[in-house]
């Protein structure tokens, strides 16, 4: 494990930069309780469509302080939803804040945050939406599904995916040749028209947990096909070696050769297919959730947090911010692109 | 050639069936079915819907339902959404035919802008230009189609260069063809640009590859020995047989392209299959959801085979064997 870093290191600085900096990601999205200064349902309902808040050193008059703070923001025009800054009351940054009651992994109770502000004034970094939530909460409790719904989808597929393959490749015959045609049929739609139909052989209306495990069922269920067909390939090829023979000569069983003699010889292969398909089923979930067959409110994810702006030019054009969820989908995917090629090069055994 | 055509149009029909039989089954276990919502209608009586239900085979089994079904679709006959109180085939050849000109479009735009810059970057290989390149498309493949879309419509919002949603702006009884065409072809281009954008990226890191491949190859060397002119070297040596590769990509390039084209016409309001499958997708139309994904699958096919022709053409090697 240790030389794998190195190596990677070695092949790539910022391949190994992007490892960590997806880790430091997954981290907060999944410390997001402690982290985010507001709930992500904690609704702010005179304070709609809040820009950003400017964090300042340098008061109204021109003097510098130590400890940045907020000026509180209120509403100049109502109807047009425009703030300006309050100069007459610094609010200065706190550290680990009290606020509500929040539940972090539905055991621990916490009431202390990592930062945040009094009342009245908010801490906004990436503004507001309609309903005064923060932006910022938002996309780090959204962070936590779309993530997980992407690393759950992808395990599941890839275990499908493998556990096909292998066993179309190992066998053979007419096992191989109905697998493999299933594959091909699932493989002929297009996977958004695909993932669209299988969404309407469910009720529009379902619980937040139903509609998680959905998406992450839909997502597997396309991805898998793909797969199987690859590591089909190889273990067609893989089998033919002499390892195989020595362990069918030992008298082995073909699922021990398949799951321990076969299958660990595809992890090369696997580890950097994995890395580079994580990106698809963020966008198939963003997608889904986009377009309001995903994630429902008030829970956020990625999708959904920019879907108020789709077909809606005023949204748009009062709240850009709301598209900073979209930068965070793609500062992601670019970190797992990154790793994935340096984790192609570094995982060859050309290179070694 | 005609062997290999005759071989690739057999091999469809069961590809086919088998893609007809996997929509039918998604739609036949979505609840409800197509008249549940006539039942809901006091002006029509149940005799009547049992009526209907002999007439469209639905009271036989559900095998005899499928070649029932399977033989309507033959005839493009895909049965009537009850959101739009239409035919399916209707609907669809509309919204068809401007995915078709969409994809079209921005396929052309991708490939004209993207093989060149990925020869220029191939033959300067690990000089600025080339890194310059790479990292655009990076950026190009990392980025959502739909945030893509989303920012562009935010940017035209802003500015009004170029129309937003539908396929024309211009009413007119007597307008010429000519113009009709030019709005037409204005109102394609903020999709067909966000389209164009996204697949730009992996087209050109794909043919960079295979440019580099190429270039590194003893017959390419063997034509600088030779002291052939560099265009001749880059261009007729080098380029051609690093292009082969790109049109097997071609077919799949199909499907990645109609799932992009899908979310990129919902968000800039373009009528194409994308946003009708949606929209059948949020009222529950069943049978206008079935003739999307069977259209969808078609599309695919199309490709798909579309790709392997050109690539007989284009490489004698295969079309040989």
């Amino acid at each position: 494990m240790k030389k794998f870093f190195q190596r990677l290191k070695n092949h790539s600085r910022i391949a190994y930069f992007s490892f960590w900096f997806l880790l430091l990601f997954y981290f907060v999205s999944f410390f997001a309780d402690l982290l985010a200064p507001y709930h992500f349902d904690h609704q702010f309902r005179n304070k709609p469509y809040h820009p950003p808040t400017k964090i300042h050193f340098v008061d109204s008059d021109g003097n510098f302080h130590i400890r940045p703070f907020v000026y509180n923001f209120v509403i100049d025009d109502p109807v047009f939803r425009t703030y300006k800054e309050d100069y007459s009351l610094r609010h200065p940054l706190k550290l680990f804040v009290k606020g509500d009651e929040r539940r972090i992994f539905f055991f621990f109770k916490t009431n202390r945050y990592l930062f945040g502000v009094d009342q009245p004034a908010g801490i906004f970094l990436f503004g507001t939406d309609t309903y005064g939530r923060d932006i910022f909460s938002r996309i780090l409790y959204g962070g936590r599904i779309s993530l997980s719904i992407s690393l759950i989808g992808v395990l599941i597929s890839f275990t499908l995916g493998m556990i096909t393959g292998g066993i179309a490749g190992y066998f053979g015959g007419i096992t191989d040749q109905i697998l493999m045609r299933f594959v091909e049929i699932l493989m002929v739609f297009p996977s958004f028209y695909l993932m669209l139909s299988l969404r309407a052989m469910f009720p529009l209306n379902l619980s937040s947990i139903q509609v998680y495990l959905l998406i992450v069922m839909i997502l597997s269920l396309i991805g898998w096909a793909g797969l199987a067909r690859i590591i089909r390939g190889m273990v067609l090829s893989l089998k033919e070696e002499d390892y195989v023979l020595a362990a069918k000569s030992l008298g082995l069983s073909n699922w021990r050769i398949l799951l321990f003699h076969i299958f660990p010889n595809t992890f090369s292969y696997t580890i950097t297919a994995l890395t580079i398909s994580v990106p698809g089923y963020i966008i198939g979930e963003a997608a889904l959730s986009l377009l309001g067959l995903g994630i429902q409110e008030p829970y956020p994810s990625w999708g959904n947090i920019l879907s108020s702006t789709i077909g809606n030019l005023r949204v748009m054009g009062d709240a850009p911010w709301l598209l900073l969820a979209g930068i965070f989908i793609f500062v992601v995917l670019i970190n797992f692109n990154l790793l994935g090629d340096a984790l192609r090069n570094v995982l060859d055994p050309k290179n070694w | 050639m005609k062997r290999l055509i005759c071989k690739r149009l057999l091999q469809i029909i069961p590809m086919l069936i088998g893609m007809s039989f996997v929509s039918f089954v998604i739609i036949q276990s979505s609840p409800g079915d197509y008249f549940a919502q006539m039942k809901m209608n006091p002006e029509i009586s149940p005799e009547t819907i049992e009526a209907m239900k002999v007439s469209f085979g639905l009271d036989r089994p559900f095998i005899v339902q499928y070649f029932f079904w399977l033989k309507n679709i033959c005839k493009f006959d895909f049965g009537v959404s009850f959101a739009y109180h239409m035919p399916v085939r209707t609907l669809i050849k509309f919204r068809l035919k401007n995915t078709i000109c969409l994809a079209i479009f921005s396929l052309f735009l991708s490939w004209v802008i993207a093989v060149p810059l990925a020869v220029l970057a191939g033959y300067k290989e690990g000089t600025f230009i080339d890194k310059f390149f790479s990292t655009l498309a990076y950026i190009s493949i990392s980025l959502p189609s739909f945030f893509v879309a989303l920012l562009f419509v935010y940017f035209i919002s802003k500015t009004g260069v170029l129309p937003l949603g539908g396929t024309r702006s211009i009413f007119e009884m007597n307008a010429s063809s000519f113009v009709i065409f030019k709005d037409y072809m204005r109102h394609l281009l903020v999709p067909g640009l966000v389209l164009c954008f996204v697949n730009i990226g992996g087209l050109f890191r794909l043919m960079r590859n295979n440019f580099i491949e190429t270039f590194h190859t003893p017959y390419v060397l063997a034509a600088w020995a030779r002291g052939l002119p560099t265009f001749s070297v880059v261009f007729k040596h080098a380029l051609k047989n690093a292009l082969n590769p790109m049109f097997t990509i071609l077919g799949m390039e199909i499907g990645t392209l109609l799932n992009g084209a899908a979310l990129t016409e919902i968000i800039s309001g373009w009528p194409g299959m994308g946003s009708l499958i949606l929209e059948a997708v949020l009222s529950h139309d069943l049978y206008l959801v079935m003739g999307s994904l069977v259209i969808s699958g078609f599309l695919l096919i199309i490709g798909n085979l579309i790709g392997d022709i050109l690539i007989a053409f284009f490489d004698p090697r295969i079309r040989l064997t």
